[in-house]
């Protein structure tokens, strides 16, 4: 790579750089070699970066004004919303950033599954992908106990509770969560230490994620490699960047709508009475992003049996790259995976939909054959695929289809036009 | 010619890189900002920002020490004697030259911020070597009217906003 080659201008810079190689990694940063054909569906990674800055800031200056203790958190939260400079701004941002963080990663795992992004050889930066998933919902699970509202106290009641499924050990391990024999104030103060240290434990997961990501380098919309640096990449900065600011703006615009227009949309009226052990809210259910999961959960008519097919939902993620066979990364080649694709999102939008419902006559069947099909998606559908799946012929470079003056990129792509440019 | 010309005239696209760079500023300071003012004193605090004081039981040479703003103030009913000791004094030699006039407008009461200002302790009361306070963390010491008479400290102790609501009555802050 064309990093080794880097030497610093300055005298002052060299001598710095071959002590430590600060500036051979920002020359590196600045001319990555991405794919030319990107579209805005790849600016969700910096969009994330945003989002979780966002959150460790803000969540950083709330901390100064909170109050961890089971008796002062919930006036600490309205001393925060009515007292502090701007504590409204900041605890609005703080609360909807966590719905944005989840929209944007949404996004961004179902661009990966879209186009292949998880297939060979970019398996780590999927896997770690998925440890920052699991990090993000159990962040956002205990950020919000913190308030203490009834929301709070009784979903930290059920969600502490999933783990007395556990045969043999699962009381045991219930009481040492709660550090008691119900959800207290030891509960509280150890949810807000692991609320603030998970965030930068993702901070470091990221740095991971971004370094696996740069030694195969992006996967691109038609998902062929490429050679980089070549007429295939332009460099990160400026063109990456702008494009990525440009995404940005238009995702600050709609976290804005939230934060100054709707700020309590997303959340439960019930959380603004405080936290009470003896009256459980009539109609308990997670924050929106935890819905399809709730949804598995409460489909499986069994306790241990429910945790396990909610956890196993999440970890059938990390075994994506074996379970698709299919050599084609790129949605756009593979017709009937296309197919199955939206079929996937509309599963889930459906599971997230009943498990905002009661869990009772159509809803929960409707729930079971979601469920049902969500997993043979991942268990059948994908790997029979790979086998049967008639795809697309792909292109030799992602610059050939644009040069070939066709918008249909298998059309593109005639047998004398490989020949001529293998020659 | 009149590529040389463009090259050295402000364009379009100078412009616009400008004006881009100045709203991003403006942008990014306004969202720095409620980050930074959130370390301000707040609502609950400012609305503790004055104290009111019942000194109707005092008697001459008593002093009372009450909390303002999360600081001690000392309130000192001084004697003839050391109303005497304090207007006496030669102003010019001061170190922080102060009548005692302008520091106790009813020469009766001293109200007085308990900090010295060297660095920040709460002297003694009725100590030191003008038998006004002393400070013990670097040996100050200030007359019967809290001025800065030996030691370190380089001012007169300060005299806080405050006002008599009624005869009984001191409103500080």
């Amino acid at each position: 790579m064309s990093d080794h080659e880097y030497t610093p201008n300055s005298k002052f810079g060299k001598w710095f750089n071959d002590r430590l190689p600060l500036l051979t990694l920002a020359n590196h940063l600045t001319d990555y070699p991405t794919p030319k054909n990107l579209n805005y569906w790849w600016t969700f990674g910096g969009i994330l970066t945003f989002c979780l800055i966002t959150q460790i800031v803000t969540g950083l200056v709330l901390a100064m004004h909170y109050i961890a203790h089971a008796d002062m958190a919930f006036s600490s939260v309205e001393h925060i919303m009515r007292d502090v400079n701007y504590g409204w701004l900041l605890r609005y941002v703080h609360a909807n950033g966590a719905s944005m963080f989840f929209l944007a990663v949404y996004i961004h795992i179902f661009r990966s599954l879209f186009y292949g992004s998880y297939k060979s050889p970019r398996e780590i930066i999927w896997i770690l992908g998925i440890i920052i998933y699991l990090l993000m919902m159990a962040a956002a699970f205990m950020g919000y106990v913190l308030p203490w509202g009834q929301m709070s106290f009784w979903g930290a009641t059920v969600i502490t509770n999933l783990f007395s499924a556990i045969p043999l050990v699962g009381e045991s391990i219930t009481t040492w969560l709660w550090g008691g024999y119900s959800v207290d104030n030891p509960t509280l103060t150890r949810f807000f230490t692991l609320h603030y240290l998970i965030p930068f434990l993702i901070l470091g997961l990221v740095v991971l994620h971004i370094w696996a990501l740069h030694v195969p380098g992006n996967n691109n919309p038609v998902g062929i490699d490429i050679k980089k640096p070549s007429k295939d990449t332009v460099p990160f900065h400026p063109y990456i960047v702008i494009k990525d600011a440009f995404a940005l703006l238009m995702f600050c615009i709609v976290f804005a709508l939230f934060v100054f227009y709707q700020p309590n949309i997303l959340g439960h009226a019930d959380n603004y009475i405080e936290a009470d052990p003896l009256v459980t809210p009539a109609h308990i259910v997670p924050e929106w992003y935890l819905l399809p999961f709730y949804a598995i959960l409460r489909s499986v008519p069994d306790k241990l049996m429910g945790v396990v097919a909610m956890l196993s939902a999440i970890l059938i993620l990390a075994a994506l790259p074996w379970l698709d066979t299919s050599k084609v990364r790129s949605a756009v080649f593979r017709p009937l995976f296309r197919q199955f694709y939206w079929i996937l999102v509309a599963d889930v939008l459906i599971l997230g939909y009943v498990g905002a419902m009661p869990a009772e006559g159509l809803y929960l069947l409707i729930a079971r054959v979601a469920t049902a099909y969500y997993f043979a998606h991942f268990l059948i559908i994908l790997p029979v695929l790979g086998w049967k799946e008639k795809t697309t012929p792909l292109p030799l470079s992602i610059t050939e289809p644009v040069l070939g003056g066709s918008p249909n990129l298998a059309a593109a792509r005639s047998d004398e036009k490989i020949e001529k440019t293998i020659k | 010619m009149s590529d040389q010309k463009d090259e050295k005239k402000t364009n379009r696209r100078d412009f616009l890189f400008t004006a881009t760079a100045a709203a991003g500023a403006v942008g990014v300071g306004a969202a720095v900002w409620p980050l930074v003012d959130q370390m301000n004193p707040d609502a609950s605090v400012k609305a503790l920002a004055s104290t009111e004081v019942d000194v109707s039981s005092m008697q001459p040479g008593q002093s009372l020490t009450v909390l303002w703003r999360g600081k001690p103030v000392f309130i000192k009913r001084r004697t003839e004697d050391e109303i005497k000791k304090a207007r006496t004094v030669d102003i010019s030699d001061l170190k922080h030259p102060e009548k005692d006039e302008d520091r106790a407008k009813n020469p009766e009461w001293l109200v007085m911020l308990g900090i010295c200002t060297h660095l920040g302790c709460v002297p003694l009361t009725d100590k030191g070597d003008y038998d006004g306070w002393f400070c013990p963390c670097h040996g100050s010491h200030y007359d019967t009217s809290g001025r800065i008479r030996k030691g370190p400290a380089p001012t007169n102790m300060e005299i806080p906003k405050y006002e008599f609501v009624n005869t009984n009555t001191i409103k500080i802050g």
